[in-house]
């Protein structure tokens, strides 16, 4: 073992391939938003079993579609399986993923830890979240932890990267290459404050941001206003958060009894008029992809769907999103050209 | 109590000027507290904290006191205990997620933060809390930790002064000092700072 030549270590996860100049991480994601391109991520639901087939079936419709494919860490505080077994099981097969974490369910000593494991295994995109409140869940009675929040965690994963130590001072004597996001709701309130708030989250080390599903264009419009005027746009990638909505009834179900979600009246009374509410919930959703793509400022979108990734998968593929630069588009299209010509 | 903490953030002015005035008196009392010894104070002091703290602002006694920076409405008493902004399940009419029917304690400490004349502070970026901390005096710590940020400005000038005069600090170590120096050491200088250690530096003399 000891006169093994560099080149014949194992490198399974690519940890020694150099990160371009200027990037933080090998993530696809950041290349994606670093070189100007509309970026897409999507969100895998994890599956309530230990079976990886479980995993590779949602995830194979995200992977045609998406930069960066994000395995939620137990969303809604409902335990599911977890993220970093989720991420470990995307790396074997090359798709690139989002290692959400959330500061509900683990405190400063398990998340560090976590961090390098991931890394290892070959993650590079991390999502710091706050969480969920733990009784909105399924087990109520956990405790909840909150010994970061979602802003300190930003900050200690960019000391581990950039400063190489851990919170306590110790060295990492291979820091982590991870291209680090956080979240943001801007369409709840305060919305004054919002903007103020993703400042904080950029100033504490954030690089990207996924929002929250967002309904209300008019909403986050004038977000990203405010966003540009301060001139956070310049400083970190936004993606703004979508997804289909299945039918009226599910809408109103969602508005009242889960977390950070805004529908606005206006496309609820759609739903409620059209013949069949799930096809108009998808048509909803090209739309406000379309309509979000144009507001300036704005690097990519982020499309959710409980457990319904096909359907994600169409939603982006119909939007356009990612007209001419993914390689079946092209092969599609010549292939068009020869039988027309 | 919820309407009193309420009645703090609102006059979250009155209480930063307050406190404003409060703080140097504690930085002050710094020798004496040192020469009383911080172990000795920590629990009286603590409780005269708590009962303060808690009737004004529900203080949970985090013992890492951010009031300033949070607009005056204590980050302890979001059910997530978080520390730099709300999260992104603040209620339409601006409650909290956990709790209905309590007002979100950051859109409070925003609008505290606004009437404060050092609301920007807001922005800053907090650590996560030390939890080994807790119950412990925040009063005592700031006046601790300002007094040894003054020293600790006092030991960079020694160390610029060791950089600039190398060959001396190498050949006549006690022309330009390093080691830290014990307070007996330099009594003038600490009797320059405060005039309560000329009297308590002085009694001993007297009595000799």
């Amino acid at each position: 073992m000891a006169d093994l030549r560099p080149e014949d270590k194992l490198d399974p996860a690519g940890l020694t391939v150099p990160v371009p100049p200027g990037h933080r991480s090998n993530s696809r994601l950041e290349r994606v938003l670093r070189s100007g391109r509309f970026a897409v991520t999507a969100e895998l639901n994890p599956p309530d079993s230990a079976n990886p087939e479980d995993v590779y079936e949602a995830a194979r419709p995200l992977s045609e579609v998406a930069d960066a494919i994000n395995a939620t860490d137990a969303s809604g505080a409902n335990c599911h399986m977890s993220s970093l077994g989720i991420c470990s099981l995307l790396a074997r097969v090359g798709y690139g993923s989002v290692f959400q974490i959330s500061c509900r369910d683990r405190n400063r000593i398990a998340i560090q830890g976590d961090v390098l494991g991931a890394a290892v295994i070959g993650v590079s995109n991390i999502l710091c979240l706050t969480g969920d409140g733990v009784g909105v869940g399924d087990q109520p009675g956990a405790k909840p932890v909150f010994d970061f929040d979602a802003i300190s965690l930003l900050r200690t994963l960019r000391t581990m990267r950039d400063d190489g130590m851990f919170l306590s001072g110790r060295k990492i004597t291979s820091p982590p290459k991870i291209f680090l996001g956080a979240a943001e709701n801007p369409c709840i309130p305060p919305f004054e404050t919002r903007a103020d708030r993703l400042a904080k989250k950029v100033e504490a080390g954030a690089e990207f941001i996924q929002t929250n599903y967002i309904y209300d264009v008019d909403l986050f419009k004038r977000f990203m206003d405010r966003v540009r005027d301060m001139g956070l746009h310049e400083r970190v990638f936004i993606l703004a958060g979508v997804g289909p909505l299945a039918s009226a009834r599910a809408a109103k179900w969602m508005r009242t009894n889960v977390p950070g979600i805004h529908v606005p009246d206006a496309i609820i009374e759609r739903l409620e008029g059209a013949e069949k509410q799930g096809l108009e919930g998808k048509k909803i959703c090209i739309e406000l992809i379309q309509k979000i793509r144009e507001i300036a400022g704005v690097s990519g979108v982020h499309v959710m769907a409980y457990r319904r990734e096909e359907l994600v998968s169409e939603i982006i593929s119909e939007s356009g999103v990612l007209e001419g630069r993914h390689a079946s588009d092209r092969r599609r299209r010549r292939a068009a050209r020869a039988t027309s010509g | 109590m919820y309407a009193v903490r309420r009645y703090a953030v609102r006059h979250a002015r009155f209480f930063e000027r307050l406190y404003n005035s409060f703080e140097p008196v504690m930085v002050f009392l710094d020798p004496i507290f040192r020469s009383m010894g911080y172990n000795r104070l920590e629990r009286p002091v603590a409780a005269v904290e708590r009962a303060v703290k808690g009737l004004l602002f529900d203080c949970q006694m985090c013992g890492q006191c951010v009031l300033s920076s949070t607009g005056m409405s204590c980050p302890m008493n979001c059910p997530k205990n978080l520390r730099n902004g709300p999260c992104g399940g603040v209620r339409q009419n601006g409650h909290c997620e956990v709790k209905p029917l309590m007002k979100c304690v950051w859109i409070d400490a925003w609008e505290g933060a606004a009437r404060m004349k050092g609301g920007d502070k807001i922005q800053t970026v907090q650590p996560p809390v030390d939890r080994s901390l807790e119950g412990s005096s925040s009063w005592l710590r700031v006046a601790r930790e300002m007094a040894e940020q003054k020293r600790a400005t006092r030991e960079a000038e020694r160390h610029a002064l060791a950089e600039a005069f190398s060959e001396a600090r190498a050949e006549e170590p006690a022309a330009v000092p390093l080691a830290r120096e014990p307070d007996a050491a330099r009594p003038h200088r600490e009797a320059n700072e405060s005039t309560t250690v000329i009297e308590t530096a002085e009694a001993p003399q007297g009595k000799v």
